[in-house]
């Protein structure tokens, strides 16, 4: 069952985008910012707000790599993996974030604080390799560096 | 706002901007921002104020200068130099050595070898671009639209809506010779007129809409277009929803830049603010306004059919567009997508002439039809390249002269290897391969394609099998799903990648991947599928000696395949640090302080970290 207070949430986000099924994915966007994740409940409501099929909505809530089923962690942290970071050496950045945080990517730690992504490209294709945490993006981060980069939001 | 009012506003904007001595332009671009540039900006701007040159001197945060790998950049006009990789300490000495003394800071200047470069036009990588799209680069700031009217910005628009009609502006972008920058190649008066006809003939007020999420991952160039000169871009967007008739248009950009989408709906809020954009737009009569749809990430959003399916809330898969969105697109209504760069052209060709643009470049336009490229194009220059950036280079440019002159080669001793143009669905051509023009037809004609404008260098030390298996995967991974020889080709070329990168192919395998390459070329129903092949078989056919050591003799000659290299650590070099022993994430080096240390290969995951540590280069790859 949803919250009340979800509930009005949502509405609230709904009524934002006027109802408007061809605004659906902005509503997902926003709820996905509010929650970290896409609750399947909320789903139900901006369905029933909206006429649009929850299937439709799970379709493009599993479809875009900015929305999330799943609760994402506190930090946010992004591996860019355009082709210049790839060549920089980002798959070896990965590696060791995912060595540092014990999760692979895709994954939250179990206590919800970090969450781990390879993003298309962060557009910094100068500096690579390229880190996100929480949308501040940071530039040619060596595996070495990874501790202290953690360290930062522990 | 009148036409009289707009005049006189430029007027006001371009006297302020005169009025100082000198101009500190901080290029506050995604990457010299990543590097910390907008702290530069505010430490500049205390300074000042404190030494009391505040009056004399103005701080602007620019967009993007290009020169990226050798960010943060800072730009001082009138005079033209360029200070890079500057950091907060060297403030003091640009302040007091520079600007009070006038004698510049030699030790912030570029260098190429051991010329020193003072001036932007001294450096390699500039001396051979020509601004057009990205002229405002050394003057604006982007947020400000007093900076944008300084520079001329709005006399385009202005001239359209007061001296031409809608038929006169299509007919002078045709005649200019624009093609579409989006990687299709259309030419843009024509696409505009046809909507426009298309339109009237239905009765239906037609859409604009302006694709900002044209980029592969790692094409930057658009989003840097829109967080430099944002202004460039609507004032493109009113041109060409004048020109088609439309009141309504759309920009759909990623959402993985925040600050191209906050540039942009700064400028969309100015320019409302200024009736620049709403009812009766500079009291002619014309009404437009745009609305900005932000994407939620999906590369296939760039292909024009999922783009329309995105706009309308649906999934963005892509499908046959049996008509054209000119005839029936957004809403079912007449609809002209046009990328980023191309609109950013479209009010220089207004101000300048259609002829100024058809002379730069290598096209000929004659009638309605154009052959070659006119105009410029804007490149992002990344990998190993030595200079990384945005540069902007007349068409007709030889790619071979884009690598090694602008962007000055390969960086360190590896040596060049290879290019990609294009982006991951480009052709990856060997060193051989880089004596043709950068140009829609010549490149066509040699199976290349700009694409969303990418060039990516690879040096020696890139394993084009390893490199052509992150394109698969990437692709797989942002393939719509929709139509089976993209979506389970991608999946087949990827599993039998992962096959050679790990020692376990066959010979056989090449002919599967050449058979599963030619399938998803022809029978893929859009352009992603259809290119999605190229990497690997450009590779397969420029490389072949490289995919053969991996299969014959299970051996990654660039020593990058995880699955078929060693490390070891050398003798000589080794000084007994222990700093690889500390990162090892497995304990796998061992070795007394002082002494030469040993990697117990079973343990070993080759992570790399003790190579990215060790200060004696004295980790090997074998």
């Amino acid at each position: 069952m949803i919250s009340v207070e979800s509930r009005d949430m949502v509405d609230r986000i709904v009524e934002r985008w006027g109802h408007d099924p061809e605004y659906v994915t902005e509503m997902l966007q926003d709820i996905q910012d509010e929650y970290r994740c896409i609750p399947r409940e909320s789903l139900d409501r901006v369905a029933r707000l909206t006429g649009v099929p929850v299937g439709r909505l799970l379709h493009l809530a599993t479809f875009y790599s900015s929305l999330s089923l799943d609760p994402r962690g506190e930090h946010r942290i992004q591996v860019c993996m355009g082709s210049s970071c790839f060549l920089a050496g980002a798959p070896e950045l990965i590696g060791a974030l995912e060595r540092a945080l014990g999760i692979e990517e895709g994954e939250t730690t179990e206590d919800g604080r970090f969450s781990l992504q390879r993003v298309r490209c962060l557009g910094c294709c100068g500096t690579g390799p390229a880190v996100a945490v929480n949308g501040e993006v940071v530039g040619s981060v060596r595996p070495s560096e990874v501790e202290d980069l953690l360290a930062r939001f522990q | 706002m009148t036409l009289e009012e707009l005049k006189d506003l430029q007027e006001k904007a371009r006297k302020r901007r005169q009025g100082y001595e000198k101009v500190i332009l901080v290029c506050t671009g995604s990457a010299c921002a990543a590097r910390g540039s907008s702290d530069l900006e505010d430490r500049l701007e205390g300074e000042l104020i404190k030494r009391d040159l505040s009056s004399d001197c103005l701080v602007v945060a620019g967009g993007c200068l290009g020169l990226c790998s050798e960010g943060p950049l800072l730009l001082i006009q009138p005079d033209g130099i360029l200070y890079t990789r500057v950091a907060e300490d060297d403030l003091r000495d640009i302040i007091s050595q520079h600007l009070q003394d006038g004698k510049p800071v030699e030790r912030l200047m570029y260098r190429s070898g051991e010329k020193i470069c003072p001036r932007m036009e001294d450096i390699a990588f500039f001396g051979r671009q020509q601004p057009v799209v990205l002229e405002n680069r050394t003057f604006s700031n982007p947020e400000s639209l007093d900076d944008y009217l300084a520079a001329g910005g709005y006399r385009a628009l202005a001239r359209a809506l007061a001296d031409m009609s809608r038929e006169e502006v299509a007919d002078a972008v045709a005649a200019s010779g624009l093609r579409g920058r989006g990687g299709q190649d259309v030419p843009t008066g024509m696409k505009w007129r046809r909507c426009h006809e298309a339109a009237g003939e239905a009765g239906e007020i037609p859409f604009i809409v302006c694709n900002a999420d044209d980029s592969d991952p790692g094409g930057f160039k658009d989003a840097r277009i829109v967080e430099s000169d944002p202004h460039a871009l609507l004032e493109g967007l009113l041109i060409g929803a004048y020109a088609i008739g439309a009141r309504e248009g759309f920009v759909y950009i990623r959402g993985e830049y925040p600050l191209a989408l906050k540039r942009l709906g700064r400028a969309i809020e100015q320019a409302r603010d200024r009736n620049l954009l709403g009812e009766n737009i500079l009291q002619t009569g014309f009404s437009f306004d745009v609305l900005v749809r932000r994407g939620a990430g999906a590369f296939v959003c760039g292909e024009s059919s999922a783009l329309l399916a995105a706009l309308a809330g649906l999934p963005p898969e892509a499908h046959d567009l049996y008509v054209d969105p000119t005839e029936r697109g957004f809403r079912g209504r007449p609809t002209v997508i046009n990328n980023v760069e191309t609109l950013a052209n479209v009010p220089r060709i207004l101000d300048r002439g259609p002829d100024w643009f058809a002379s730069i470049g290598a096209g000929e336009v004659s009638g309605d039809s154009v052959s070659g490229s006119t105009g410029t194009r804007v490149l992002g220059v990344s990998g190993d390249a030595a200079n990384t950036g945005l540069v902007e280079v007349p068409m007709g440019t030889r790619l071979r002269e884009l690598v090694f002159d602008v962007a000055g080669g390969a960086a360190g001793n590896a040596g060049l290897k290879a290019v990609q143009v294009g982006g991951p669905t480009g052709a990856v051509l060997p060193e051989s391969g880089l004596d043709i023009e950068l140009e829609a037809d010549a490149l066509a004609g040699a199976g290349v394609s700009l694409g969303s404008g990418m060039v990516t260098v690879m040096d020696r030390d890139t394993c084009m099998v390893r490199y052509a298996r992150y394109c698969t995967d990437l692709l797989l991974e942002e393939s719509c799903g929709k139509c089976a020889p993209c979506r389970e080709g991608l999946a087949a070329m990827s599993a039998i990648l992962g096959r050679i990168t790990g020692g376990a192919g066959s010979t056989e395998d090449l002919g599967l991947l050449e058979e599963l390459g030619s399938t998803m070329s022809e029978c893929s129903i859009c352009g992603l599928g259809r290119r999605a092949a190229v990497p690997v078989l450009s590779t397969m056919r420029s490389f072949p000696e490289e995919y053969a050591a991996h299969i014959d003799e299970g051996r990654c000659p660039a020593g990058q395949c995880t699955e078929l290299i060693r490390f070891e650590i050398e003798e000589g070099k080794c000084t007994g640090c222990t700093a690889c022993a500390e990162v090892c994430p497995t304990d796998a080096i061992s070795g007394e302080p002082g002494e030469t240390h040993v990697i117990d290969d079973q343990a070993c995951i080759r992570c790399g970290m003790c190579r990215d540590v060790c200060r004696f280069d004295a980790v090997e790859v074998r």
